[in-house]
């Protein structure tokens, strides 16, 4: 199960997940022809700042998602191949009810359609669109485990060289 | 291999030696720069002030306006005109720069230069009003020299040379709108000033304060030109050699690379003096200067150097192991080239006090003592060439025949020759007639997002084709140079039949038995202004204004903001003005607009956005068409 991670310290909030992420899910996947489509495309991650630091912020894809749970519609579903929270939009009512009771405050308003937009980890990329095209490297597309176990490594070598 | 890269075959075997090497080229680090940032290929962020950077999002999701409220177009327009400005202020600076070499030279203080061409000195004079009764090359010259540098400040009348070389239609139309610059660094000022924080929001007026810097570019352009063509020469057609297989494995190899022939010109005079230590040093072939950017333009068709590589492919000349020095002045000079040189012999020379590089042997060149400073950068060379490796020499076997040196006057003498009482009647019976469908010209750079040379190469063919008489300057002559494009068997090869049949027969009436080529190098980058001198003198012929020409201009690989400036005065002359790249305006659906179509209603000129060059050249090809519809003349079929 492969997940976005971030290291907060080098993101430094350029923005280019988000325009990376709107270009992604748009028609032409342009820079320079997607944003004056209509309905015009979002992007599903944001990088946000608080105490002078800068924080992507991204959907976790939660094991016990929220959202999913609110879904009055049954829009909201977990896919059983990846384990991503995916949208189907067809079956979206525009309740905004996964927009309220999102922790992260992830799940987007498309209000041209009335339909609610989220993260869906770029099922046609090997790596979301954010990820790949993040200069610094602060956005990495790995196995949860695999993820942990270098927090771990990090962790230990601190512990033993200091 | 590397057909991402290059489509030149020197430049591909070169890129095999690098990749063999593991030399970091601008293609690698271009690659390493991808993603670039969409706020900045958009031209949505903006920074002149200490409250941004500010990015508006062009999908609408998050911000629309900066910190002061300034907005999409605002942001835009503002970022577009500073480009403008830094181009002119790169044209000018040269323009600037010649000026002062030719008062020098009046003044006595520059005895290594001469007034080449005395002819050309009188007549452009006389067009700019100094008075010529009685007074000597040197007298005139000061004088002269003179008004050319009255061209920067602040004046009390608009810039002389637009003045004194557009058409009166243009004139006037830019005089009603408020366009005439009084003065070219003050014009590049006043960018400065309403672009900064809280000056001009109206994108439409900033746009139209972008044009008015962009006629004053034009200005110094025109000055520079004259001023390099008296002081140097009017160039003459001259048969040279192009790509890297001019480099000789038994010679030292000097590159001048740049764009000012006060250096250059030097370096390549002087050159045959030292040739004799070249040869007790081990070069049994002397001296072999050769050329790179536009510095190689203003050589070749004023020395027959050949033309080594361009702009984007500088570094590759290091790479062969056979240079043995890179001499530099200013402009399109990659700071990379003392890193690629770290591994070789070569001796990267800066020679410019404002232009210098960490890792470079600096020669300070000043116009008093030109041929000492000549003499040291040579025998700089020569030592460096005792170092040189003979392990690591690559010299590509490519080696194109290149004819260069068709300046404004070379046309005209050409045609005189068909008819001498009225020179450019047959140019304009070959439009009528439809032989010649038009003219299009080719200027800019090379753009390491465009493999080397495709879209200059693809439109070639299509434009020849369809009987497009073509003209190129900067890289795009540097470009056609590397392919044998600048050659009567190109003509052969790629013309349409009424454009073979019109260039045979210019070609016979030069005396050449053979046609012209295929596309007339008509100078370096900052020489444009001669294509100019050519049109406004058909269009006065005419007793119409240029934006009634069938004449285009296409800048298919573009990369400097030099060419973002001669862009805009193009499309203010009005020329239908092709780019290969997307400037960064899209992220203003206004400025977009404005650059694209509302332009043709105010100045008959407009930007053509096109990155597939076969669309590109059908799209130019349908404004010719639209011109000659508009002239009554008979629209060309393909």
């Amino acid at each position: 199960m492969k997940r976005i991670f971030v290291n907060p310290e080098r993101c430094t909030a350029c923005k280019t997940c988000e325009l990376a992420c709107a270009i992604e899910h748009s028609q032409a996947k342009s820079i320079f022809a997607s944003p004056s489509e209509k309905p015009h495309s979002m992007n599903r991650v944001f990088v946000e700042a608080a105490d002078g630091r800068k924080i992507p912020i991204f959907c976790r894809h939660c094991d016990d998602a929220p959202c999913v749970a609110a879904c009055i519609s049954g829009a909201l579903f977990r896919d059983p191949k990846t384990d991503a929270v995916l949208c189907d939009s067809s079956r979206c009512i525009g309740c905004w009810t996964c927009v309220m009771v999102c922790p992260y405050g992830v799940v987007g308003r498309q209000l041209e359609l009335g339909k609610a937009v989220k993260c869906d980890l770029c099922p046609e990329r090997a790596s979301p669109a954010c990820v790949a095209s993040c200069p610094t490297k602060a956005l990495v597309y790995e196995e949860v485990e695999g993820f942990s176990k270098n927090k771990r490594r990090e962790f230990a070598s601190a512990v033993a060289g200091g | 291999m590397f057909e991402d890269r290059s489509i030149s075959p020197d430049s591909i075997e070169m890129l095999g030696v690098a990749q063999k090497l593991g030399a970091e080229l601008t293609w690698d680090r271009y690659a390493a720069q991808l993603p670039q940032c969409g706020f900045g290929e958009t031209g949505l962020c903006c920074r002149h002030c200490l409250q941004g950077p500010c990015r508006i999002d062009p999908f609408g999701n998050g911000p629309q306006v900066g910190v002061c409220g300034a907005t999409a177009d605002t942001v835009v327009a503002r970022g577009l005109d500073r480009a403008i400005a830094a181009g002119t202020a790169a044209h000018s600076g040269h323009a600037k720069h010649l000026a002062h070499t030719m008062k020098k030279l009046a003044e006595g203080k520059a005895p290594d230069y001469a007034i080449k061409n005395p002819a050309k000195l009188r007549l452009v004079a006389e067009r700019q009003g100094v008075k010529l009764d009685g007074k000597s090359d040197t007298q005139v010259a000061a004088e002269l020299a003179e008004a050319a540098l009255k061209e920067f400040a602040e004046r009390h009348a608009p810039v002389e040379w637009a003045m004194k070389t557009l058409t009166a239609g243009r004139l006037k139309k830019f005089g009603e709108m408020g366009l005439l610059p009084y003065g070219i660094d003050s014009a590049i000022s006043e960018v400065m000033h309403r672009t900064t924080h809280g000056v001009d929001a109206d994108p439409v007026n900033l746009l139209l304060g972008g044009i008015k810097c962009a006629i004053a570019d034009y200005d110094g352009m025109a000055l520079a030109t004259d001023l390099a063509d008296i002081l140097f020469g009017v160039p003459q057609p001259v048969v040279a050699a192009a790509n890297l297989g001019a480099l000789k494995k038994n010679a030292v190899n000097i590159a001048v690379h740049g764009h000012n022939p006060v250096l250059s010109d030097m370096v390549a005079t002087l050159a045959p003096q030292l040739d004799a230590d070249a040869k007790q040093a081990g070069a049994s072939e002397g001296i072999n200067i050769v050329g790179i950017c536009c510095t190689g333009n203003e050589v070749m068709m004023r020395h027959g150097i050949p033309m080594a590589t361009s702009s984007v492919s500088q570094e590759l000349a290091i790479l062969t192991g056979a240079l043995d020095a890179m001499v530099v002045d200013y402009q399109c000079i990659m700071p990379s080239l003392t890193k690629v040189a770290e591994g070789f012999h070569t001796r990267v020379i800066t020679t410019m006090s404002m232009a210098k590089m960490p890792g470079a042997t600096h020669v300070n060149f000043e116009e008093e003592h030109a041929a000492e400073g000549a003499r040291t950068i040579i025998r700089l060379a020569i030592e460096a060439f005792k170092k040189r490796d003979a392990a690591k020499v690559h010299i590509p076997a490519l080696r194109n025949t290149a004819i260069a040196g068709v300046s404004a006057e070379t046309v005209v003498g050409i045609l005189a020759k068909v008819d001498s009482a009225d020179p450019l009647k047959p140019l304009l019976d070959n439009i009528v007639n439809g032989n010649i469908t038009g003219v299009c010209l080719f200027a800019g750079c090379n753009n390491v997002k465009i493999p080397q040379d495709r879209n200059f190469i693809t439109m070639i063919k299509e434009l020849a084709r369809r009987d497009v008489l073509i003209l190129a300057t900067g890289c795009a002559s540097g470009a056609f140079a590397r392919h044998g494009i600048l050659t009567p068997q190109a003509t052969e090869q790629y013309a349409g039949p009424g454009l073979k049949a019109v260039l045979t027969a210019l070609g016979n009436a030069a005396g050449l038995g053979a046609p012209l080529p295929l596309v007339l190098h008509t100078g370096s980058c900052v020489d444009n202004t001669r294509a100019v001198a050519i049109a406004v003198a058909i269009a006065n012929k005419l007793g119409v204004d240029l934006d009634k020409l069938p004449v285009v201009a296409s800048a298919p690989e573009a990369a400097m903001e030099k060419a973002i400036s001669i862009g805009t005065w193009a499309v203010a002359l009005g020329l239908p003005t092709h780019v290969g790249v997307v400037p960064p305006v899209t992220g203003s659906p206004l400025v977009t607009q404005v650059l694209t179509q509302t332009a043709k209603d105010l100045f008959g000129g407009y930007f053509i956005v096109e990155l597939d060059p076969t669309k590109a050249a059908e799209k130019l090809f349908a404004a010719l068409n639209e011109r000659r519809k508009g002239l009554g003349l008979a629209e060309k079929a393909l």
